[in-house]
């Protein structure tokens, strides 16, 4: 197990956005939050990362305990910049800076205080190979990350997130703004990537979930309904609320 | 897990209902033809003969048909959970109507060569009319079960081939006795045997259908398990 959500709670200010959810992220593994919009599931991932600690007003309740070092990512005492340091976030659309493709890449390196040029391209470009996107860029690297196909933009923040060699990897419906090929690249890279690190993926799209995951979580009105083997939930689902949704009726 | 709620694409949901209905359809005609076969096999009416031979036609057309309905279904909606194990069963529960048209065929064809070889043999084994008595119910209990969605009354099929099976091996059993009395008779014997075994068939293919049912209800299959299995799986639902 990578990471564990432990009683898990969170409050936008008075509105309880996810009730106690208890839920185990498995290493090497891709597990999928399914459910309606509103359910929350945006909102779990981004507990992760402590992207919540922005905005004053919000709060958490209960744990996310990431392992080995049993650390919970949500105590005070711990500095959310050295949590980010073990994660890296993929978002919806692709959210490239305005620079080189090389630097877009290198940027989470120079944070973190690398200054061997020799280090960085190396980095960079085993960041970019990890995304599949190095053939294609490696003769433009200073060109602007801007003129690259919307397909290429999502993978340059995949290699972003990799290049800081990050322990979990968030997707927050990484291909909902890409077409059918782009996605199916993103789809095939998510399945080539669990091997070096644990990813946790929020998807709209109920196929894509099926497709790239191997534990699936159903959620709906921040309440985790149900969650186990994608395989298992996509074809026997326990609860009526899961079979609902998956299945396209009216709950 | 009941699923009563309807899905928000109704085209989606007339298509299952089409489905549904056909595979329902097709297996009202499959019992008819199963019943004029026997009633064949007892009067030895070449026109019930020729009926059932031509019926088998329209039935190898709903399994086409109701196949190809279920690849539509699936390239189209994807279908998942109970959707999805609904069409994959139905996909295999038309094979087995299929087949059991097939033997309705094989009992009236043998009833073709019974009574040319001389009536009167036939109607000296109620045993007969007793296996196809029960085949006929178990698959309409089946179908009855499948539209439904009544994993208990399928349970019940699965349990009723064994009552079949024993009557199988009665029938055998006599028809044996009366081939060692008078050897003259084994030629028109053998061809009851071959009645009796596509009886028990059809019974084999409607416990198949039950046991799809059940995976339809309660998405385990029961397939190739002990009775007391089934009756635990579906004692749960």
């Amino acid at each position: 197990m990578k990471a564990e959500a432990r009683s898990l709670s969170f409050y936008y200010g008075d509105f309880r956005a996810l009730n106690k959810l208890d839920l185990a992220v498995h290493e090497h593994r891709v597990t999928a939050l399914i459910g309606p919009s509103g359910c929350g599931k945006s909102t779990f991932l981004r507990c992760f990362n402590r992207m919540h600690d922005l905005y004053p007003g919000n709060r958490y309740e209960g744990e996310i305990r990431l392992h080995p070092d049993n650390t919970n990512l949500l105590a005070p005492t711990v500095d959310p910049i050295e949590v980010r340091m073990r994660l890296s976030m993929v978002f919806q659309k692709a959210n490239p800076f305005p620079k080189s493709i090389f630097e877009n890449v290198a940027y989470g390196l120079r944070v973190r205080g690398e200054r061997s040029r020799r280090a960085l391209e190396d980095k960079v470009e085993a960041a970019l190979r990890s995304a599949a996107l190095w053939e294609e860029v490696k003769d433009r690297l200073e060109d602007l990350a801007f003129n690259l196909s919307g397909g290429q933009q999502q993978r340059l923040c995949i290699a972003r997130a990799l290049a800081t060699d990050p322990e979990l990897l968030l997707f927050d419906e990484p291909t909902s703004a890409l077409d059918p090929i782009a996605t199916a690249s993103i789809e095939e890279l998510i399945t080539e990537l669990k091997a070096r690190v644990t990813i946790l993926i929020v998807t709209h799209n109920m196929q894509q979930a099926a497709r790239v995951s191997d534990y699936t979580a159903y959620m709906y009105l921040g309440e985790l309904i149900e969650f186990g083997r994608t395989d298992e939930l996509f074809i026997r689902p326990r609860h009526k609320q899961t079979e609902d949704y998956i299945t396209g009726r009216f709950g | 897990m009941g699923v009563t709620s309807e899905h928000i694409s109704k085209q989606f949901e007339a298509d299952l209902d089409t489905t549904r209905t056909r595979v329902l359809q097709m297996g009202g005609l499959v019992e008819a033809q199963i019943l004029a076969a026997i009633d064949a096999y007892a009067t030895g009416s070449a026109e019930l003969v020729e009926q059932v031979i031509e019926s088998d036609r329209r039935v190898n057309g709903y399994e086409v048909a109701i196949d190809s309905a279920c690849n539509h279904i699936v390239v189209k909606r994807q279908p998942a959970a109970s959707d999805l194990r609904l069409i994959m069963a139905i996909s295999k529960i038309v094979t087995d109507l299929e087949r059991m048209g097939d033997e309705a065929e094989k009992i009236a064809r043998m009833a073709r060569s019974i009574h040319e070889g001389g009536a009167g043999l036939a109607q000296r084994f109620p045993g007969i009319r007793h296996a196809a008595q029960i085949a006929v119910r178990m698959l309409r209990q089946a179908l009855d079960a499948f539209a439904r969605q009544d994993a208990a009354l399928a349970a019940d099929v699965v349990k009723e081939d064994r009552a079949l099976d024993d009557e199988f091996r009665s029938v055998l059993r006599q028809l044996i006795t009366f081939m060692m009395e008078d050897p003259r008779t084994i030629s028109p014997a053998l061809d009851i045997v071959w009645v009796a075994k596509a009886i028990e068939r059809i019974g084999d293919h409607a416990k198949n259908l039950a046991e799809q049912v059940i995976y339809i209800v309660m998405g385990t299959d029961v397939r190739h398990t002990s009775f007391a299995d089934i009756e635990r799986e579906v004692g749960k639902g």
